[in-house]
Formats: C-alpha cells, structure tokens, sequence
C-alpha cells in the first residue's frame, strides 16, 4: 500500500506521468501514487470533471442502429465525463439478439426495438434499470404509448429514445405524386415501377407490409396469411430493385424510386431532396418505438448509466432529434424543438395517420415460420 | 545432437498444431454438436439429438444451387480472363516491366474487398456504365443486383489469386522445349497446345482451386451487388446465425457445404489425375 501521507518527489511524480501517458500504467493507478486522486476527491466540486471520470472509468461500448446519433453529444459526453463512446452500429434487432446471445459482446447499452424486449428478458439478458441512476427520465413527461415496451411485469428495463413508423419513400419525379398506400407499393412495382422499387432485408417489415396488403395484421404468424403473403412476395421478387435495408444511396442516385423506409431516413433524404417523400400506407404498417437498455453482462455499468442518463437531458435530446430526424416522446424535450419540425408531417404524423398503424409483436420477431419465408423469397 | 529428430519435429509441429486444435477442429466439433440440437424458441441453440436439421436441408436447395451455378461459372470466368494476362506476363513482356505489372496485380488487395466491392456499386449503378450506355443510345440497360453484377464482382475479386499460380507455372516452363519443337517444325499454335498448356496446367488446377473454395463460401459480393436478390450458402448461413438464430439449422448448412465442397473438390482432384496432372503437380493443391 502507498503511503498517502508521504509527498511524491518531483522526479517520480514526473516518471509517473511519463507511464501515464505513454498508457503502461492506468489512469487509476496514476492518481493513486501520485496522490492526486486524493486530491481530486478533496477538491471534487470545484473539479467534478475528472473526479466522475474515476468513477465510471474511461469508456462506454453503444450498440445502436445506422444514423441515429448526433456525434458531437458523444464528444460532449466524453468532455463532461471522460469516458469515450464507442459506437456499434446494427442492421437488425435479430442481429443485436445474436450478438448478446452468443455472450461476451462487450456493449454496456444498446437500443432494442419494442418487440424485442420481451425476448431479452425471457433470456435473462437484459439489465432491470436502477431508475436512481437516470434522475433525466421523468416517465411523466414521456408519452406511455412509447414508454410502455420497456416495462415488463412491473420491472422496467428500457427506458425511451425514439420512436418512429415504418412507411413508403418515394421520389415524386418519378412516381408523379405521393404513393401512400401499400396497393400502390406492391402494384406498382410489378408495373409501372418495375425494377425500381426496394424492400428491406428484414422479414418484420417486408413480410408485416405484404401482410398489410391483403388486408392482414402486420403481425400475424397465421400459416394462411403468411402463405397468401409469401405468395405476393415471389411474385414481386422478380420485378425489385433490391432487397435491402441500405436504401438511402439507391433513392439519392435515383436507381430506386420507391422503398419501405423508416421515418429518420425518409426526414433525411426529403431533408437533402425535396422530391423525396415519405407516407404512412393508409391501410396500415408499423410504428414502433426504440428504448435505451444496459445488457446483463456490461462490462461498464457505470458508465452506461451516465451515458442513458446525459442523452435522455432534454437539451442533448433535443440535439439528436435535430441531427436524426427520429421523434421524440418527450414532452420537455419536444418543447425545446423548433415548431416546424413539430409540425413536420414526415417526424410527427397526424394522430389520423397513426391510428391504423400497428406495433410490432414479441412473436412477430422470433416465430420460425416468418424467418423460413423471408429465407424462400430470397432464394427465390 | 543437441535435440533428438523426434523432439526437434514436434517442436516445429506445435504452434500449428495448437493453431489448428484451438481455430479449426473445435469450431467444427461446435458446428458439429449444434446441428444435431435444436432451436430454443426464441432462437439460439437448446441442446438435444435430432436429425431433423438435416432433414430440413432441402430448404436451402435453392441456395445450394445458386452457389453451385455461380462458383463454377465465376471460376472459369476468372480463368479465360486469368491465362491471357499470366502467359503476357510471363512470356511475352520484357523483364524491364514485368516486376511492375505484377505489383499493379496485387496492388487491389491492399484496399478492402468490402470497399471495392461497394466501388462498383457506383460503377455499374445508374449513374455509371448504364449512362455512358445510354450516351452510345442503349437505353435503360441495368446491371447493379444482377446475377452478372455479382460474376463481375467475383472475377474483379479474385482475379489475382487466378493470375498468380498460372503465372508461376508459365514462368517456370523450359524455353528450349519451345525452341526445340519449332525448330522440328511445330507452328507455334501446336506447340502452345501440346506443350505449353499442359505443362502450366498445375498453376491452372491450383489458381481454379483456390478461387472456387474461396467462392463456394461467398456471401459479401452476392448481398453487395446482387441486392440481396442473388442468395448464397454463405448469405444462407448469414441470415440463419444473425437473422433468424436458427444456429442448429446453421450448423447442418455449415456442415452440408462443407460435404458438398469436399465432395467437389475430391471429384476435381480425380478428374485431374485423370487428364494427366501427376502427383507431384496435385501436390501444388
């Protein structure tokens, strides 16, 4: 043990920091010899700064989903804390269910999808959320329709970031006006679209939306109305321009016209190209809503927690909305958003265009029989 | 003798040895459990005994198919494009040049196959050949998320690892066999058949080798410039480990490429022998 009576002489103060930075010896084990993290937990008011950085160590792992964060709030998380966020970005709640399934994935929050929150917890890989720890979630100020997923019998285990739908973008040059329906949709592109027209690879939305077609729920895991829909999905294979959820690209080069699109993509390609569009089918689709939860096995507890807590401040909320485009349903957040962008049809929908509009379900994401239909249709 | 011959060899051996051990006969002794479990209902693996996984194997037939039509294909591609440029560069440049075009061969591999092959995204996109296409009046000609895309990805892909091995057999080949047959009167097309094309058919046999393992296993070039539409074994796998967390069904897949590719490659090396390709040569594979 150091003795922390005794004063470092100014040569091994000296040699200390040379190992400091050089990175052979930790920041923890800097302070410590040197005394200054005595110090620092003497003077930890004036310097609240580095004396939190001690305590939630110097790094954060975040799994997330393809732009969805303003980068400059990880830079001003990394100024107020010293902790560094590294950013992990998916292309499926599947593929973030895979990762933490198989163990050791190293992330300390990811950002699950309403469906998938049950079957976290089923698995036992999901952290219950210490409130305490988040003093920025203030569950009154927060819409329930989009705070409700994270909870589950009693115990909350995400806590809201963004919620969104699930709609059609379309570029109005080509297609000649808006396509709001997903009649249109599939029609079209075995028409007047052909080759042009983009679904995702994601057996939730591209076999929900053929679904919605025909007049079924977007959840259904009916073998009837999955075959009636797997059906339409063979027949419009041939006539795509891909199977893809990286559509930004093909719609901004104008190879694609048309695609299921979710709503910060479509806020961000109208945003650049006023010819794009983005509509909600009007016989219904997804909406659905994203949570901020810390895995079982996070190496950074600590750190998670100030991450969630400083991106849930509704000023740094606020900051990502206006980079991403993704609403928000927090009210003090809302308040601090300009009034164009609360009226922005694309970011918040009229309640009417809402209403048909469905969330996805737990089973919707793990059954089979939907995962071995996506599997056919791209085979086909 | 300081070390005994016994000792001095499993010294060499160890580090491979433990390499293979700990990278590749336990991976596959853990594919080999997993397909014969089940699926846990929300995905993953639940431990069990069952056949039922590979009984479900037809439903990636399509898959299988896929694979087997465009890895043979992308392979000989790969060769008619691959001879030319080796024999050129063996034979035919000066030796002033021939250090330098063999570096613009491997130049590619210094940069990422995943960007290069997103570079030909834009390549064959609207905005590239089909334009200039357009300019020369072919209308609306679409290339990116076709099966062609995906051939001229993987001959742009693995091109060089055609072009080497020929190149070195050609390199090797004795000139005065040539000089010898010309000057009994051979006209040169004869003597390329009867001497020269055999005796590089080694580098040939490797260079195909090499490119078809490696494609059978595919699954980047397909999802990037096939749209997802072009469906390997490889995307298979993907989608069943990350998408549907069907590993136990995965892992038969795994397993059904792995028989399927050795069943290939044993019927191949056969057909070799058979053409002539000696011991020594199959040795080279």
């Amino acid at each position: 043990m150091k003795d922390d009576h005794k004063p470092i002489s100014r040569k091994a103060f000296m040699d200390e920091l040379a190992r400091y930075r050089k990175g052979s010896v930790t920041r923890r084990h800097f302070l410590g010899v040197t005394g200054l993290g005595t110090a620092m937990a003497v003077m930890g008011g004036t310097l609240p700064r580095m004396a939190r950085a001690q305590d939630i160590g110097n790094r954060v792992v975040l799994a997330t989903w393809p732009n969805y964060h303003d980068p400059a709030d990880f830079d001003a998380f990394t100024d107020a804390t010293g902790a560094y966020t590294q950013v992990n970005v998916f292309g499926s709640n599947e593929e973030m269910l895979a990762k933490i399934q198989a163990g050791g994935s190293g992330w300390d929050v990811f950002v699950p999808t309403n469906y998938a929150i049950p079957t976290y917890v089923e698995a036992g890989l999901i952290e219950p959320l210490d409130l305490s720890k988040i003093p920025n979630y203030d569950p009154a100020s927060y819409d329930p329709r989009f705070a409700e997923a994270g909870t589950i019998d009693g115990t909350v285990y995400g806590v809201p970031k963004n919620w969104g739908t699930t709609g059609i973008a379309f570029n109005s040059d080509k297609t000649g006006g808006v396509v709001d329906s997903w009649k249109t949709f599939f029609d079209g592109a075995r028409d007047q679209f052909d080759g042009r027209v983009m679904v995702h690879d994601y057996q939730l939305t591209t076999i929900g939306n053929a679904l919605v077609y025909h007049g079924f729920s977007f959840n259904s895991v009916d073998p009837a109305e999955l075959a009636k829909a797997e059906e339409l999905l063979i027949d419009v294979k041939p006539h795509l321009y891909a199977i893809s959820s990286d559509y930004q690209p093909a719609m901004r080069n104008g190879d694609a016209w048309l695609t299921m699109c979710w709503t910060g993509d479509g806020k961000q390609m109208n945003t650049d190209m006023p010819e794009i569009g983005f509509a909600l089918g009007k016989e219904g689709g997804e909406i659905w809503s994203d949570y901020y939860a810390i895995p079982k096995d996070a190496p950074h507890k600590e750190a998670a927690y100030a991450l969630i807590n400083f991106l849930l401040d509704p000023e740094v909320n606020a900051r990502e909305a206006l980079a991403h485009g993704y609403p928000v349903a927090d009210s003090r957040t809302n308040a601090l958003l300009p009034q164009e962008l609360l009226d922005d049809p694309i970011i918040y929908p009229a309640a009417e265009a809402l209403s048909p509009l469905e969330f996805g379900a737990a089973v919707t994401l793990t059954d089979p029989n939907r995962a071995e239909l996506m599997a056919r249709f791209k085979s086909a | 003798m300081a070390m005994t011959r016994s000792r001095a060899r499993a010294l060499l051996l160890t580090p491979a040895g433990l390499w293979y051990a700990a990278m590749l006969l336990m991976p596959l002794a853990v594919v080999l459990i997993f397909s014969f479990g089940e699926r846990s209902q929300i995905g993953g693996y639940a431990p069990g005994f069952t056949l039922e996984q590979y009984a479900n194997l037809p439903a990636r037939f399509a898959a299988f198919r896929n694979t087997l039509t465009l890895a043979p294909l992308g392979t000989l591609a790969s060769l008619l494009i691959a001879y030319p440029l080796a024999y050129y560069l063996a034979v035919k440049v000066s030796p002033k040049w021939k250090t330098m075009l063999l570096v613009l061969v491997i130049v590619p591999f210094w940069t990422s196959i995943l960007i290069r092959s997103y570079a030909w995204i834009f390549l064959l996109g609207g905005k590239g050949i089909p334009a200039l296409l357009a300019m020369a009046g072919l209308e609306d000609v679409r290339l990116l998320n076709t099966p062609f895309a995906v051939l001229v990805g993987i001959v742009y892909g693995y091109l060089p690892l055609m072009v080497f091995p020929i190149y070195v057999a050609l390199e090797k080949l004795d000139k005065r066999l040539l000089e010898a047959a010309a000057d009994l009167g051979t006209p040169p097309w004869r003597a390329f058949v009867q001497i020269t094309l055999p005796l590089s058919m080694p580098g040939v046999l490797t260079g195909s080798m090499l490119v078809f393992i490696l494609l059978m296993g595919e699954f980047l070039i397909p999802s990037i410039l096939g749209g997802g539409k072009v469906f390997f074994v490889g995307n298979a796998l993907v989608d069943l480990f990350l998408q549907s967390r069907n590993w136990p069904f995965g892992s038969a897949v795994a397993v059904g490429l792995v028989v399927v590719m050795l069943v290939v490659v044993g019927l191949y090396t056969r057909a070799a022998k058979r053409f002539g390709v000696g011991r020594d040569d199959a040795a080279l594979m």
